[in-house]
């Protein structure tokens, strides 16, 4: 296991290493705000947490280049924040105010942002994936060598739409991954209460899409995995699946009573294997950091997302007249 | 430095709960994720963590205590100064400690049905959430080939604990838990019922149904006309129908137009719980697939209902929850909430209103609207949905048609605005129907 370690970390520099530290810790902390603030009702409606799935999308964040897309479903905040979208905006959304990333009228689950290339934030269940291919379609179709992230549940996969999506994604060759985000539980469901397939990932060998599974608690496995993906999209052999097993550490939203698993099971896999404090170790061991720089960062982290939270509160709530806009575009 | 600890939201609707057990005492060290107390909120039971490390100073609220208001201080906690959220004090209203809570459990309107003139009724408190539950054991109860499948029915006791205790008296045959395929379930179920059996598919909230709306108009509400009347479909569609609260565009929309517009379906849409009951009674029972409306911020509500399980009623009847001369307001499902309210304000101001509660949308009951309009020359509608092709416009319609003389104002539709939900507090609060916009309408249809 460390021998492993050791290798993959040859292959990465510790300023690749210290990154992937700083973004999982912002995730992380931005995350536990927006539990407290919905707990004292600043946020309001459904708020899923990203809290133990950090290593997933900051892995392949750090595949992509300039101009590559991403979509995903309701559980978000971790993806926007990955992607480079402001702290502050996505907080503010959370809030429903007027500086959030839709004026306040879209909320936790429904966030865009053009200027990233970030499309949502879906609150259908699997709704993304089509969408998704739609995306990577619109790439292809204007011969860009973009690739199109396209991020859903476990409890997505077994969607419909997800199979019609890929029978078309490889017929035409379509420059997407597909990443199921494999977090053992759709709400109180497990994986083997609602499938019997062995894997997820290989269900696209009925369409001839290839894939892998991955260590979704390890970034270097993400990030490892995510190169040959994207690899493999870019250079026009179509799409490709990664199942990356994950695990959520907080409820399924902030309103999950959690009677489907025991406390232990969460615990040990905090202890075990939490995404953030594996990659902590080997930069204290492998001596590429001290305790001291990491508080420091640690320090700086919190104060950007207090600054976040403050800035949810202060920015007013959108003006009245907005109720009337953005319904159709002006012709 | 000592942080407080507050009562925290635990759900969209939650404005209070009770504070169940506390896991920890004064003096107690506690880590993040390290769980303070078990919280019952209107939906479920849940364990409250830790998300600072620190040492309990003070408990302010017992365990036990019922109705404490979310941002309630309930404890604070003593923590190292550096990593201290400060936010956790800003811009909370503190509630004062200890302050004596208003006990309004509201039970609300007693009305039992006007038009069976049955006197002396026997009565019983129960929610509309209880109501839907008996209502469905009863019917399986009766009949072997009635089961319930959806997303989180069975283990998880129903996303919004509807079906709470099924799976325990009916095993996992009749309770049945599905993966998150709605185009797929639903025609599972909908092939079920054209093989004899008696489905009743539990959408987790009737946005997703969205999904499986090809199913429900092209497969379950056709198939009979198409077959030359072989082939029935005696299915229930059911849950929750409309916005909840700050659940945004995808999650908040009433869809009572769309449905009712659809030959070959029937739709329920009920306010109260004996209504709730006796028509999914009626419902389960029925040939025909019919789609049936709930509403989240309905089903905590108490109201009093006939003792008598049995009762089941009839499709196509209204039912007049006030009687009154001046103008006819008809609403159904949470529009009654408005409906009602409006009318009490208006007595106020001596205009005595006739409010009709639809409980079916199809079949309509419009006699019953005509000829209270026939008596008020009056008529205001009242639905959450959007006011394009509304309900509203129908029965307006279906007055100029039928009662034309008898107007003496134009109808007046009171709907949610035209945009999609907004996420927004104040923008919500815009986009839905109100009291006020009854009471307005109907200040303006008897011109005062
Ligand atoms: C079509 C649809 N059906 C049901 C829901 C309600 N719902 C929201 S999330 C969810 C579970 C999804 O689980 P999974 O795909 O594993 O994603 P995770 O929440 O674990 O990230 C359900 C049933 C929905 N939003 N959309
Ligand atoms: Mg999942």
């Amino acid at each position: 296991m460390t021998q492993k370690k050791n290798k993959k970390l040859a292959k990465t520099t510790n300023i690749e290493l210290l990154k992937y530290y700083k973004d999982m810790l912002l995730i992380r902390r931005f995350e536990e705000k927006a539990g407290q603030l919905y707990g004292m009702g600043l946020i309001g409606g459904f708020c899923h947490l990203y809290i133990g799935q950090e290593a997933v999308v900051v892995g392949l964040e750090a595949c992509s280049n300039e101009g590559d897309k991403r979509i995903t479903s309701y559980r978000d905040h971790g993806h926007m924040i990955a992607c480079g979208m402001d702290p502050r905006g996505v907080m503010a959304e959370l809030t429903g105010r007027t500086d959030g990333y839709s004026k306040g009228k879209g909320g936790s689950m429904h966030m865009f942002s053009k200027e990233k290339n970030f499309f949502g934030g879906h609150g259908i269940v699997a709704a993304q994936v089509p969408i998704g291919a739609g995306l990577a379609f619109s790439d292809k179709y204007r011969d860009n060598k973009f690739v199109t992230f396209t991020y859903f549940g476990d409890g997505a996969a077994n969607q419909g739409q997800v199979y019609e999506t890929y029978n078309m994604a490889m017929l035409w060759e379509l420059p997407v991954i597909f990443i199921i985000e494999n977090n053992q539980y759709a709400m109180g469901t497990s994986v083997g209460r609602s499938t019997k397939s062995p894997s997820l990932w290989m269900r696209g060998s009925a369409y001839g899409i290839p894939g892998a599974e991955v260590d979704g608690m390890d970034v270097l496995a993400v990030k490892a995995a995510g190169d040959i993906a994207v690899a493999h999209c870019r250079s026009g052999k179509g799409p490709y699946i990664l199942e990356v097993k994950t695990y959520r550490y907080r409820g399924h939203s902030m309103s999950d009573p959690a009677r489907y698993r025991t406390r232990d099971e969460v615990q040990k896999m905090r202890s075990n294997r939490d995404p953030i404090e594996q990659i902590r170790d080997m930069l204290i061991s492998g001596k590429h950091s001290s305790e001291a720089d990491l508080k420091n960062i640690d320090m700086k982290i919190k104060e950007l997302v207090n600054d976040a939270a403050e800035f949810s509160q202060s920015s007013p709530e959108p003006d009245l007249s907005e109720l009337y806009q953005d319904i159709y575009v002006e012709t | 430095m000592s942080i407080n600890i507050l009562m925290p939201a635990l759900s969209p609707t939650m404005d209070e709960g009770t504070l169940a057990k506390w896991y920890v005492k004064e003096g107690d060290l506690v880590k993040p994720g390290d769980i303070l107390a078990e919280i019952e909120t209107d939906k479920a039971t849940m364990e409250f963590e830790a998300v600072d490390e620190g040492v309990i100073e003070k408990i302010f609220v017992p365990e036990g205590t019922a109705e404490v208001k979310v941002n309630q201080i309930i404890a604070s906690i003593i923590v190292e100064n550096e990593s201290v959220a400060t936010s956790n004090e800003l811009n909370v209203e503190k509630e004062p400690v200890g302050k004596k809570l208003s006990t309004d459990k509201k039970v609300l309107e007693i009305t039992v049905d006007t038009q069976s003139n049955k006197k002396n009724v026997e009565l019983k408190q129960s929610t509309v959430r209880d109501a839907l539950r008996d209502a469905m054991a009863e019917e399986m109860r009766l009949d072997e080939n009635v089961f319930l499948m959806g997303e989180e029915v069975a283990q998880y006791q129903g996303a919004y604990k509807i079906s709470q205790g099924l799976l325990e008296e009916f095993g996992s045959k009749r309770v049945i838990d599905t993966p998150i395929t709605e185009h797929g379930f639903t025609g599972i179920g909908i092939g079920a019922a054209f093989g004899g059996l008696k489905p009743i598919v539990e959408f987790m909230t009737f946005n997703f149904a969205m999904q499986a709306i090809d199913q429900i108009i092209n497969s379950a509400a056709k198939t009979l006309y198409m077959s030359g009347g072989q082939m029935g479909c005696p299915i229930v569609f059911r849950g929750p129908n409309g916005a909840a609260s700050r659940v945004g565009a995808q999650h908040s929309q009433d869809y009572s137009a769309w449905f009712a517009q659809i030959p070959g379906l029937k739709v329920v849409a009920p306010y109260s719980a004996g209504d709730a009951k006796g028509l999914l009674k009626t419902a389960i029972r029925d040939p025909n697939p019919v789609i049936f409306l709930e509403n989240e911020i309905l089903y905590n509500q108490t109201f009093n209902m006939p003792a008598d399980d049995e009762q089941t009623i009839p499709f196509g009847q209204a039912k007049i929850r006030k009687t009154g001369d001046d103008v006819t307001i008809v609403s159904f499902g949470i529009g009654l909430k408005y409906a009602l309210e409006a009318s009490k304000e208006l007595s106020q101001l001596g205009i005595e209103a006739e409010v009709i509660d639809l409980r079916t949308l199809r079949p309509l009951d419009t006699k019953t609207i005509i000829t209270s309009v026939m008596k008020t020359n009056r008529c205001v509608t009242v639905e959450e949905g959007f006011p394009v092709c509304s309900i509203g416009s129908f029965i307006s319609s279906t007055l100029m048609q039928e009662a034309f003389d008898y107007l003496d104002a134009p109808v007046i539709c009171c709907t949610g605005r035209d945009v999609p939900m907004p996420y927004a507090a104040n923008l919500e609060k815009l986009a839905l129907v109100t009291t006020s916009d009854v009471v307005d309408a109907v200040k303006s249809v008897v011109y005062r």
